[in-house]
């Protein structure tokens, strides 16, 4: 039995500048299962960012409500929200957001740090990630050596390690041509295959394809939600371990 | 606290901009040691001081007289007049209040030219009457002999006590002088010591390593001085003040010398007890001021930590943002930062700690090179500029502080950025 890992109820948000309110979400209806892949589409300004940072817990709403494996998600201590983050979430980012002046390892390792995991341990097991992505001799590199689409796998390894029940993906394949887009989108879909549920927000069509399930978002609300057929059977075995 | 990760983004910022990270870093070193080497000039100053007054009775008051300013009982303004060995005794019959009390006589007239002569040697030395009892306010060391004594005085013996210089110059080097004869204005006196005053900074009427101490009943009669006493110094008694004691003192001279008791100026005073207190006042001062600078410039220092903490804050927006989506808890930020800016002060501080010894010990290596140098030379004001464990624990906490101080606005700010931002597309 499917197990609903993000659910939204009439979501609410409004941005206040000065005496100007912009009201960017208008009651969001949502539900994702444990083990989806989704994509959300939108034009800017649809409100797509806008939800990924409250799945994220990186901001807060204005009404309705949102359970997170079923905790409900509530204003809350930055202190807690970090902790929700670490535990429950990864990132990646259109901009790989690595760490400059830390190894691929040690950027990989970061969430176990902020878990208080000693250093040798959790950089034992950052490896072990480097090595599942293929990265293993890049290690010891600076981000600043690596390729965008290497950087992209150090930053999926980062948000693998602390075992995240979903992962956040806003535009990941932005920066990347596409031929390193497919290999990303490959990556993503193996992690999916472990279990981990996958948002990906995204304004191309091609990437949104390759989801089972795409979110049209236009102007705060929901325009279309519908499964997309041909993407299961585009399925491989997996090379990432459970 | 040491794991490698924090420390790691302490250097990277460091190492980033290192022409940056030094001049900030130097504000601080730069405070530190200005406090550090104020701190032990003061002290020098006050070890240069205090070691040549440091034994000098504290409770001890000097008197003289001078020209009458009244006339009084028939007297015209302007006498010369003189105390005598009556005043002395009177003195110790009416005045409970005063402890000992050494008259003392300066043989300014025999003082003169040549006046001491020991067969082929001659010199000039100031020549001094003098009780035993002078040796409580002013004590002095015995390098060979003995004090003047009770006996001396009783039987008006024909010896004398020698100043260093007086040894040095009509004695050979390591000769023992006791029982040796000097002929002091044409008579002979036996000397039976020499001494070494504890107190070389302080002297009155004439320098006392140039001085031949004489009984002072001997001095009296055989240089004609009669009954006269020159000035003498007096100690009060415990818990008496000694301001008021010698305005009983004078009081009673006055009054047996017919001087107008409203007379001010005809009986001079110099009051030791005063002295000390204001030369302590002198020294809190100098204390609180080196300390207003230091703290002063070290704070200039802080703030330049500060400001820097802030531009790399500002910089690391970014990477901030990332940690707090990737987990990091606000305190975990704000003890980077912390870390960081107590980090930068403390080593440019201790840098600065470590400069600033290294700079007073070369002052007091150079003080006793120079000293030893030059042995005649008097008493020096400036003696062992150092500064204490105490002022060293002292400064490290006031910089850990500091640190703290400083990186604390930058801190909160740091906490203020939003995760949010790292997720914002460039």
């Amino acid at each position: 039995m499917s197990k609903s890992i993000i659910r939204v109820e009439s979501l609410h948000k409004s941005y206040v500048t000065g005496s100007n309110s912009l009201h960017v979400l208008k009651g969001i209806n949502l539900d994702i299962q444990q083990g989806e892949m989704v994509s959300i589409m939108g034009s800017s300004g649809s409100g797509k960012s806008t939800l990924l940072n409250i799945l994220g817990i990186l901001d807060n709403y204005d009404a309705g409500g949102y359970y997170l494996d079923g905790i409900h998600i509530q204003k809350m201590s930055e202190t807690r929200a970090a902790q929700y983050r670490n535990k429950y979430i990864g990132f990646v980012f259109q901009s790989f957001n690595l760490i400059s002046f830390k190894n691929a390892m040690e950027n990989v390792a970061l969430p176990l740090y902020y878990q208080g995991i000693r250093r040798k341990k959790r950089n034992q097991i950052a490896l072990e990630y480097l090595d599942r992505l293929g990265l293993k001799d890049w290690a010891e590199h600076l981000p600043s050596e690596l390729s965008g689409g290497q950087k992209q796998r150090v930053a999926i390894a980062r948000a693998l390690i602390s075992k995240p029940k979903i992962i956040l993906a806003d535009e990941p394949t932005g920066a990347l041509d596409s031929q390193t887009s497919l290999e990303v989108m490959e990556i993503l879909k193996d992690v999916n295959n472990t279990g981990i549920s996958i948002i990906i927000v995204t304004h191309e069509n091609d990437i949104a394809e390759r989801t089972q399930r795409i979110i049209r978002l236009k102007d705060g609300i929901i325009e279309t939600d519908k499964k997309n057929g041909n993407a299961k059977k585009q399925i491989t075995e997996s090379v990432i371990i459970p | 606290m040491f794991d490698k990760d924090r420390w790691q983004e302490i250097f990277s910022a460091i190492k980033k901009n290192k022409l940056r990270s030094v001049l900030t870093a130097f504000g601080v070193f730069w405070g530190i040691f200005m406090l550090v080497v104020m701190t032990g000039s003061g002290n020098g100053l006050v070890n240069g001081i205090t070691a040549g007054v440091q034994d000098f009775a504290t409770n001890s008051a000097f008197v003289w007289t001078q020209n009458t300013t009244k006339p009084y009982k028939g007297f015209k303004q302007g006498r010369w007049w003189s105390f005598n060995n009556q005043d002395m005794k009177a003195i110790r019959d009416q005045v409970p209040e005063v402890d000992v009390i050494a008259p003392r006589l300066q043989g300014w007239d025999i003082s003169r030219g040549e006046n001491v002569v020991r067969g082929l040697r001659t010199g000039g030395f100031s020549v001094n009457g003098d009780y035993p009892a002078y040796n409580l306010i002013d004590p002095s060391v015995m390098v060979y002999g003995r004090f003047i004594n009770e006996v001396d005085i009783l039987h008006k013996r024909k010896v004398c006590i020698i100043g260093e210089r007086v040894y040095e110059v009509m004695f050979d080097k390591d000769e023992d002088p006791v029982g040796q004869y000097l002929r002091v204005n044409g008579v002979y006196f036996m000397v039976v010591g020499v001494f070494r005053s504890k107190n070389p900074n302080i002297n009155i009427g004439s320098n006392k390593k140039e001085s031949i101490y004489l009984p002072f009943t001997t001095m009296q009669q055989t240089f004609n001085y009669g009954d006269q006493v020159h000035y003498f110094g007096f100690t009060a008694k415990k818990g008496v003040s000694v301001e008021k004691t010698a305005d009983k003192v004078k009081e009673l001279l006055k009054r047996n010398h017919s001087v107008s008791p409203e007379d001010k100026d005809a009986v001079g005073h110099v009051n030791v007890e005063e002295q000390v207190k204001t030369m302590s006042y002198l020294f809190i001062g100098i204390n609180m001021l080196i300390w207003i600078v230091g703290i002063g410039t070290l704070i200039a220092g802080a703030v330049g930590i500060s400001n820097i903490m802030l531009v790399i804050v500002r910089e690391r927006t970014k990477e901030i943002g990332i940690q707090r989506a990737i987990g990091a808890r606000p305190w975990t930020i704000i003890s980077q930062i912390l870390t960081e800016s107590v980090f930068l002060t403390t080593i440019a501080g201790f840098i600065g700690l470590a400069f600033g010894t290294l700079v007073l010990h070369a002052v007091d290596m150079a003080l006793i090179q120079a000293a030893a140098a030059n042995t005649a030379e008097d008493g020096t004001f400036f003696k062992n500029p150092e500064i204490g464990l105490g002022m060293a624990i002292a400064s490290l906490i006031i910089l850990i502080i500091t640190g703290l101080i400083a990186g604390l606005i930058p801190a909160q700010k740091a906490v203020r950025i939003k995760p949010i931002e790292a997720l914002r597309h460039e």
